[in-house]
């Protein structure tokens, strides 16, 4: 009978089951495998232990990559919530033209990032971009060669990522102060709390479900960022703006370093379970327990 | 999506200094925009000598068609067309196909819970935090295995597969806002899972599918890494032969060229954008997208 009721519902289900099972289950146990092998060209199953993983962290690129994706995830992830408060909070301030003000500041995440990265590239050339553009005006001490700076490159990374993602940490943002109540605005200024200290201590943490959205949506797209840094910066000056996930692409596809490849996928998936763990946790157990307290 | 209350009737000084700020910010916001079109109208000499922030001084047009069909992606040279079409050979059946599943596991999961449906459905979101990076090669594998490797069929289940748990989400948490009693009265009429799906659901579906579809097409259109390793040389997306044509190792680096590309690349999502930008927002508004 109840598998009667529910044989549609079943069937239907059947490619999500599927395809949960063989590729996201599937694959990491795949990639797990094959890490312990020393794989070159081809997948071959030739036990090595954790060799693969004790060269990964000998190696000085992986080092670079996983200090960039740090220092990228903590500029981008501050970023987009900061400006994406920020614009959030002066689109609610019932400004005139609001629509096209929400309009300019969104339209950039319908672009792609390969599309951003060379944009950026180009405003922030050295010879011909908006430094020389400050020279023709006569600041001639300014200077802005970030994308041949070693060390300034994942910067420009991070600003154009902040350019792109901000405007949709904006939307979410506007969706829960436009969610506020007008009575807790009415009884803030009654008590003569200023309006920035409103925002800041009382509606944000009203609005924190969406702030907690934004920062998982934002968090699980920085360990994806590969086709922004390959437009951008190519992973240069040398490889000071490589990342994880480029040093894996590589491996994969151009050095023909398999083993290596699926060892460095292996520290990036659990990097992100470590992250996304206590949200989790938070969202599946905290808040049922909540819910039946 | 409306601001509460009436506007203040005059000008502080306070709001003075907030429009200009946000003034400020939206002009940074359009400088990348501005530049890419300056850019793309002007011929070589200016770019080289003149200011990147000012308008062409007469405006030129070599950019556009050289862009269009004549740039080189290694050693042919016939512009982005190719890639306009197989970027939408790849968008428009993948969108149709990973909405519809998305829409249909919501449903079932709003509707028909059977034992186990909800471990599934964590499995399938676990999946969207995934680096793509763990799935690509074992992926790789097993379409070779099912012979439709670097194919068309092989890029569109490929983002059919990477599109389901996001899309399961949405189409999930708007099913589950809707009155259950509908549902139930629809099945003690004798509906049953498709006519339900079909004759009650469908219908009432329009303001999530335009969020989903909107996602998709810009999701699907701007993607790089899994047209350039699943689609094959045949089928490349627009964006993989955007970066080859702007990435080139030798000759001349033309800027105008480049910066037309880089517009017509982004014409379509940006078109989708200002067309039904409103209706993404007013959908995520509507808690699409809920913490």
């Amino acid at each position: 009978m109840f598998l009667k009721k529910n044989i549609g519902a079943k069937i239907a289900l059947l490619p999500m089951i599927i395809i949960s099972l063989t590729v996201f289950v599937g694959c990491i146990i795949y990639s797990f495998i094959y890490s312990l092998t020393n794989s070159k060209l081809i997948p071959v199953f030739n036990y090595v232990g954790f060799d693969q993983y004790e060269r990964l962290f000998k190696t000085r690129k992986w080092d670079v990559a996983v200090e960039n994706i740090f220092i990228y995830g903590f500029v981008f992830t501050i970023g987009c919530l900061v400006i994406g408060f920020l614009l959030a909070v002066l689109i609610d301030q019932k400004i005139r033209a609001e629509s096209l003000f929400r309009t300019i500041f969104l339209y950039p995440y319908a672009m792609s990032f390969v599309v951003t990265g060379l944009v950026w590239k180009w405003v922030l050339n050295p010879t011909f971009g908006i430094e020389h553009s400050m020279h023709l005006w006569g600041f001639t001490w300014f200077e802005l060669d970030w994308l041949v700076n070693r060390d300034l490159a994942i910067y420009a990374v991070c600003i154009a990522a902040v350019w792109q993602g901000a405007g949709f940490v904006m939307i979410l943002m506007l969706a829960g102060l436009r969610g506020i109540d007008e009575d807790i605005w009415k009884s803030l200024s009654i008590e003569g709390v200023p309006k920035w200290k409103s925002y800041i201590f009382v509606i944000l943490p009203m609005i924190r479900p969406m702030v907690i959205t934004s920062l998982v949506l934002i968090a699980a797209g920085v360990v994806k960022v590969y086709d922004l840094i390959l437009a951008l910066t190519s992973g240069g000056p040398g490889y000071s703006t490589t990342t994880p996930a480029m040093y894996v692409m590589e491996n994969f596809f151009s050095r023909a370093n398999l083993g290596q490849a699926f060892a460095a996928s292996i520290i990036m998936f659990i990097s992100v379970v470590c992250i996304l763990a206590p949200w989790a946790y938070y969202e599946f157990y905290f808040r049922n327990r909540e819910a039946k307290a | 999506m409306e601001a509460n209350g009436p506007r203040p009737k005059h000008l502080s000084i306070g709001r003075i200094g907030m429009y200009c700020f946000i003034i400020m910010c939206a002009l940074f916001f359009l400088m990348p925009l501005y530049v890419m079109l300056v850019t793309s109208f002007k011929d070589m000499d200016e770019i080289r000598s003149g200011n990147l922030l000012y308008i062409p001084k007469s405006l030129s047009f070599y950019a556009w068609p050289k862009a269009w069909s004549q740039a080189c992606t290694g050693f042919v040279c016939e512009g982005l067309k190719p890639g306009l079409v197989n970027s939408l050979k790849i968008t428009i059946p993948s969108v149709i196909v990973s909405v519809s599943l998305g829409a249909i596991n919501g449903y079932a999961l709003a509707f028909w819970r059977f034992k186990g449906a909800y471990f599934f459905f964590g499995l399938c979101m676990f999946g969207a935090f995934i680096p793509y990076q763990v799935m690509v090669y074992p992926l790789l594998k097993i379409e070779s295995a099912l012979g439709i490797y670097s194919s068309l069929p092989g890029i569109i289940l490929v983002h059919t597969i990477f599109g389901m748990p996001i899309l399961t989400l949405i189409f999930r948490n708007f099913y589950a806002s809707l009155p259950i009693d509908l549902f139930k009265a629809a099945r003690i009429d004798g509906g049953n899972f498709l006519k339900i799906f079909f004759y009650v659901i469908i219908p009432m579906s329009t303001p999530i599918t335009i969020v989903a579809v909107i996602l998709q097409v810009t999701g699907i259109w701007n993607d790089f890494l899994l047209g350039l390793v699943f689609a094959g040389r045949d089928n490349q997306p627009m964006t993989v032969q955007l970066n080859n044509i702007v990435q080139v190792d030798y000759g001349v680096v033309e800027y105008n060229v480049d910066m037309a590309a880089t517009i017509l690349t982004s014409m379509i999502p940006l078109a989708v954008y200002f067309v039904s930008g409103r209706w993404f927002v007013r959908g995520i508004a509507a808690g699409a997208i809920k913490g």
